[in-house]
């Protein structure tokens, strides 16, 4: 006879395998965490105008019409236009593009490096782990944008070259981080057991070791994208990040925003509000994620 | 005590001879070089032989390991040597900006400071009400509000200000002078450079002194002092901020290292003639010889003030010293 005990708990289990219902874990979310999910709203509305720019944007972000510099605000032209005559909300809507692009390229490509050696430096130890330490001491002396325009001072500006010189100062910062982790997953006696089965280094550090990192790694990954594109904009407002006629926040901030600044305030506004609001997104969002993930935190 | 600061700076060597390779080699790997760019901006057709005697002037075509110990050991006994784009000394050129940017630097971290320790004790003091959301909010704007643009609006609201009240707009002072000449045109010229960059650097301290005091506030002996019937402004000032400080005074210190990526793009708002500038300058006219000393200055103030702030912590929190 199979007992009642065994049924229950199978049952238990069954439960617990049930994911629940996407929409109840959102509604959660949004109740503890209002600043979240009001990050994430911007965030949504960030990566929807970025989709379809095409059909929002009410004009061409790059075709210059000199018969219209500098209007005001107006029903065609809502945000106003340029010193090129270029609509600014549509070079905003277009602007998350180039945002976001290079946000998410560079914190992906800069986290995912840094979670591969941080957990390999963790792994190996010894001299390996001290050797790579004593690098990464050097990588973060830099403040982070002074090595990135020393990478673009490199490579040349553009957008390829940005993305690589953002990448780049956050490779240590995440290595750093995820190693510290994996230095404690290292101790726990499933390590051992995968190691007595004989399995590849390779193998135990990417199927045992990194997914245990995950959490701390994921809320890096969305603080990484907010610095990104503010690093994107900085880049571009000093000249030396995406070029002309790339739409991009930074670089409308950078051609002549000042010297237009009192008789068309609408050039030097309107954009640092769109980087402002995109990082402010990203960040609270990435915050309340840490809360909801981190038990130590929620009661705070 | 002796025994930890002597190993924090032997610590200190393999970081910066480690910085200064990887910043002079990074450095030559540009394709094209400032003598290229020279002719060019001269409008002057680039003449090879041209072009190599301007190489040969600045020491170019020399093999790159002699190049990088003349660069490494000038470095050690404070010679920079020469820019590669005016020709003058470059410790000359640094001379006539350190000042500037130093000041900026000194007033945004009391202005961060000045932000920082009070919201942070209000946002923990009073956590989960409208108000500690609203110290959350304005502080992790702090960190999403570009600088530089947050330097445009403060320009563009000083203009309109002024226009309207004196009929004048205001323009800052373009020359530097130094505080002690004229203290009220010092002032005016970098008091909002540097409440641009301040408000920035609040932010992560703010957030600090929030999640220190939390922490403090749940410790026992407070709970023993209100047990005793203490006062709450007396709990806060005298028991909890006190003990609070620790990681907060880390951070603004490690912050101040910082501040100069800030001031990059700060200066440039504000056309500041200070280091920052000099470096988009240098990075743009490929002048590699400023450009490596400008990154080695700024190298050794980050790790001289990790150092400092190492140092410090240790002598207050006698765990770490052992440790």
């Amino acid at each position: 006879m199979v007992t009642t005990s065994e049924a229950r708990v199978e049952a238990a289990f069954e439960e617990l395998a049930v994911e629940r219902p996407l929409l109840s874990k959102v509604k959660e979310f949004a109740r503890k965490q209002p600043l979240g999910t009001f990050g994430a709203v911007i965030v949504l509305v960030m990566v929807f105008s970025a989709l379809f720019a095409d059909f929002i944007a009410p004009h061409d972000p790059i075709n210059n019409s000199y018969e219209h510099i500098l209007e005001s605000y107006s029903s065609t032209y809502l945000l106003g236009t340029d010193q090129f005559g270029r609509d600014i909300l549509s070079r905003i809507i277009y602007g998350a593009r180039t945002a976001l692009l290079v946000g998410f390229t560079a914190a992906i490509i800069g986290s995912v490096t840094g979670l591969v050696l941080g957990v390999a430096s963790a792994f190996f130890g010894g001299r390996f782990d001290l050797l790579f330490q004593r690098v990464m001491d050097v990588f973060m002396a830099f403040p982070l944008i002074i090595l990135a325009l020393a990478v673009v001072s490199i490579f040349g500006t553009g957008i390829q070259n940005v993305i690589i010189a953002i990448t780049i100062p956050f490779i240590p910062r995440c290595a750093r981080v995820v190693r510290s982790s994996a230095l404690a997953i290292r101790e726990i006696p499933y390590i051992d057991a995968a190691r007595a089965n004989g399995f590849s280094n390779a193998r135990i550090i990417l199927r045992h070791m990194v997914p245990n990192v995950m959490a701390p790694f994921l809320i890096m990954i969305t603080a990484f994208v907010g610095q990104a594109i503010l690093l994107e904009a900085s880049l571009s407002y000093l000249g030396l990040g995406v070029q002309e006629p790339v739409p991009a926040w930074g670089l409308m901030l950078q051609g002549g925003a000042e010297e237009y600044a009192e008789s068309a305030p609408w050039v030097a506004i309107w954009p640092g509000v769109a980087v402002s609001l995109a990082v402010f997104g990203f960040n609270l969002f990435g915050d309340s994620v840490r809360d909801t993930l981190d038990p130590k935190l929620r009661s705070q | 005590m002796w025994q930890y600061i002597l190993k924090r700076l032997i610590l200190m060597i393999p970081t910066l001879v480690g910085a200064a390779i990887l910043i002079f080699f990074l450095l030559r790997l540009i394709p094209g070089d400032v003598c290229e760019l020279k002719m060019a901006g001269a409008g002057l057709y680039a003449d090879q032989e041209q072009i190599d005697i301007c190489r040969a002037e600045l020491g170019l075509d020399r093999s790159v390991m002699v190049q990088f110990w003349e660069f490494f050991s000038g470095f050690l006994v404070f010679d920079l040597g020469k820019s590669m784009w005016t020709g003058r000394e470059i410790t000359y050129e640094i001379g006539l900006r350190f000042q500037l940017s130093l000041q900026v630097a000194i007033m945004a971290t009391l202005t961060a400071t000045l932000i920082a320790i009070p919201l942070g004790t209000i946002s923990a003091v009073k956590q989960n009400t409208w108000i500690d959301y609203f110290v959350r909010a304005f502080s992790i704007a702090g960190i999403a509000i570009p600088s530089f643009w947050l330097g445009i609006m403060i320009i563009l609201g000083l203009l309109i200000t002024t226009q309207a009240w004196f009929g004048t707009p205001w323009m800052p002072p373009i020359e530097y002078v130094s505080p002690l000449e004229d203290f009220w045109g010092n002032m005016s010229q970098l008091i909002w450079p540097a409440v641009a960059t301040g408000y920035r650097y609040s932010a992560v301290a703010t957030r600090m002194t929030r999640s220190a005091l939390l922490e403090v506030l749940r410790e026992d002996y407070i709970r023993t002092a209100r047990a005793k019937g203490l006062m709450d402004k007396l709990i806060i000032n005298r028991h909890a901020l006190k003990n609070s400080m620790l990681p907060v005074v880390t951070v603004i210190g490690i912050e101040f290292a910082f501040l100069m990526g800030g001031l990059v793009v700060t200066e440039q708002v504000f056309n500041l003639n200070g280091l920052g500038k000099l470096f988009v300058e240098s990075v743009t006219s490929q002048d590699f010889s400023m450009t490596q000393a400008l990154v080695m200055v700024v190298v050794c103030v980050f790790i001289f003030t990790n150092f400092l702030v190492d140092i410090v912590y240790a002598w207050l929190d006698p765990r770490i010293r052992y440790a």
